[in-house]
């Protein structure tokens, strides 16, 4: 019962199709337009190669990622060691390509969590209103006020034994609140539509009514959030990694690696510069196919752009 | 009432939080010549500190303490409202200038940007703007150290000028220079940390602005204020740019208090003694009262921050009440 689906034109005279009807609905028209935009194309390119080069570079590089070369402590750049070694000798190059691996993961699972306890949060709130909403509204305002850098820093000392994953987990508890509170809007707003209304007129339980037709209908703000909070999630990994309380060793990310570098950058700055401009590009390039898909899917937002 | 409500909340969820999850004693476990159980135990308890002691029993008289004004005792036994006093005027000094400089520069280049739409200062504004928000605050404040090492070697090469950048602390401990060169260390030390908050505030009102200002540029009555003979310059200043600032003070008010809040990587990384670092101090030193009114402070700040903004965006816009 989705309100984009759109009837084909009719072929023309000798079996030509229509120009406007090779579009494949809605998101066939979202995906053209994205990539004529230059910064999304520019985002999406930089992210291919940085996640190419992620997993692939530790497989192209002479040196794997727990060996160390006694012989070379802090090294610049070099053939043997194409980003320098760090004062572990470890190879640079290989420590900030399996970083960035972990802070891809981190960003990604982090979004599609975070979003999705908004999206249950927020629809649950906004379909129920009453004592739910309430409830619901009341929590997420609370989760708002705590400093979560304070919970996450308490936690996972006591948690960290437990992986990297139970950090994701921390980190997606504190990035939900703002698209939960959005996400109640629509809803209150979607909720009075006809297809929903129909359904609800069919006994259609309000469980399924939510999943089937107010959070699919959300989907463009949602895939937005998304994006985001991918960004927000990197950030925010980094600046608790800074501080000792994000990704422990033997694991590495960006973040943990600029926490090293951060102390020798003025003397051997490749210990910092690497994965610095790596983070900042990644980052860089999520928060530019964001900022397309906000106006690909906003029709008030395309003016702004 | 509801806003009270959540800070009493948040502020407790800290308290026990900080109680059960962080150890006062390993402080003392830590001394050499190590204290006997039993004297740990009393002073622990003369702070209110002990983890013998139940948790509901210790968060009544903490509890009850707040309510009169107090916050308790620090690990160290000095009193957690004194450094409050002194830490809120640290976190203010850095907040102030950073927050007002990026926000009167961001408002400033935003609404020029919107106003030469798709003209080159829009479309470099935009860039740098994009390139700020993708840099974490962290590293921001690391690379302006970086930066300024540097500069310093060269102005100290190139002019003799001794080191002008100054990144500890926000002033020199025991310097005697008198009033005006009081003034300049303080001007020195605090430069950098300024900067580093400025840009993060830049980008995001730059950004902010630009949009608010686009909405009201297409709308009837800078047209119609146009039409009536005013020139370009004034339609877009007085009525244009009032009124796309409207959105922008409330945002405004948002962010001071929530920066008062949340300056802590700044602070820490710069060495400044304001309440963000203070949060990461007491961490590490397990202070549980400290922790706690970390967290009500934060709390207190963001809460009137959205408390205030509400109010100041129907008082600023008449087409708004707040009920």
């Amino acid at each position: 019962m989705s309100m984009s689906t759109e009837r084909a034109a009719a072929p023309e005279a000798g079996g030509q199709r229509a120009p406007e009807a090779r579009a494949t609905g809605r998101w066939g028209s979202v995906l053209l337009q994205l990539l004529r935009t230059p910064r999304v194309v520019f985002g999406l390119a930089v992210i291919a190669v940085m996640t190419v080069m992620a997993w692939v570079g530790p497989m192209i590089s002479p040196w794997e990622f727990g060996e160390r070369d006694y012989a070379n402590f802090l090294q610049p750049p070099s053939p043997e060691h194409w980003w320098g070694t760090d004062n572990t000798g470890r190879d640079v190059f290989v420590a900030t390509m399996v970083g960035l691996q972990k802070s891809i993961i981190i960003g990604l699972l982090v979004a599609v969590l975070s979003t999705f306890v908004a999206a249950i949060v927020g629809a649950f709130a906004g379909y129920f209103l009453g004592v739910t909403d309430r409830v619901l509204m009341w929590i997420t305002d609370l989760m708002l006020v705590l400093p979560s850098f304070l919970i996450l820093a308490i936690l996972y000392p006591i948690l960290r034994n437990q992986g990297w994953m139970v950090f994701v987990g921390l980190l997606a508890a504190f990035l939900w609140m703002v698209t939960a509170k959005m996400v109640r809007g629509m809803t209150i707003s979607l909720k009075e539509r006809e297809y929903v209304l129909a359904a609800r007129f069919m006994g259609v339980p309000a469980w399924k009514i939510i999943f089937r037709h107010i959070i699919p209908n959300m989907s463009s703000l949602l895939i937005v959030d998304a994006t985001i909070n991918v960004s927000s999630a990197i950030i925010v990994e980094t600046s608790l990694s800074y501080f000792g309380f994000g990704v422990q060793p033997p694991d590495v990310s960006l973040g943990s690696l600029i926490s090293v570098g951060a102390r020798q950058a003025v003397t051997h700055p490749w210990t910092f510069l690497f994965c610095t401009g790596l983070l900042v590009l990644l980052v860089l390039a999520v928060n530019l196919i964001g900022d397309g898909l906000r106006d690909a899917l906003d029709p008030q937002s395309k003016r702004r752009s | 009432m509801n806003y009270l409500v959540l800070v009493v909340v948040a502020t407790t969820c800290a308290y026990l939080l900080a109680a059960s999850a962080l150890s006062p004693r390993v402080n003392y476990e830590n001394q050499s010549p190590r204290p006997t159980e039993a004297a740990v135990d009393a002073r622990l308890d003369e702070l209110n500190l002990n983890d013998k002691t139940p948790l509901a029993e210790r968060w009544m008289v903490w509890a009850g303490d707040v309510v009169t004004g107090d916050f308790g005792k620090t690990v160290t036994g000095s009193s957690v409202n004194d450094q409050i006093e002194v830490r809120i005027l640290v976190s203010l000094r850095l907040i102030v200038a950073g927050v007002v400089i990026g926000a009167t520069l961001g408002v400033a280049v935003g609404a020029y940007a919107a106003v030469k739409q798709y003209g080159w200062f829009d479309q470099a504004s935009t860039a740098a703007a994009f390139l700020v928000l993708a840099v974490p605050a962290v590293v921001i404040a690391i690379s302006l150290q970086v930066v300024a090492i540097w500069l310093n070697g060269l102005m100290s090469e190139a002019f003799g000028i001794p080191q002008f950048f100054v990144f500890n602390g926000e002033r020199t401990p025991g310097l005697e220079t008198g009033f005006l060169g009081t003034v300049w260390d303080r001007f020195k030390h605090m430069v950098l940390p300024t900067i580093a908050l400025a840009l993060g505030q830049f980008a995001a009102f730059s950004r902010y602005q630009r949009n608010m200002m686009l909405d009201v540029l297409g709308s009837d009555f800078v047209r119609t204020a146009r039409a009536k003979g005013l020139t370009r310059r004034s339609a877009l200043l007085k009525h244009a740019l009032r009124t796309a600032l409207i959105p922008t003070v409330t945002y405004f008010t948002f962010t001071f208090g929530v920066m008062m809040a949340g300056t802590t990587f700044t602070e820490k990384i710069y060495n400044w003694k304001g309440m963000g670092s203070w949060l990461i101090d007491s961490i590490a030193t397990q202070d549980v009262h400290a922790v706690a009114a970390v967290s009500c402070f934060m709390a207190v700040c963001v809460m009137a921050a959205a408390f205030l903004s509400d109010i100041l965006y129907a008082w600023l816009d008449p087409r708004v009440r707040v009920s």
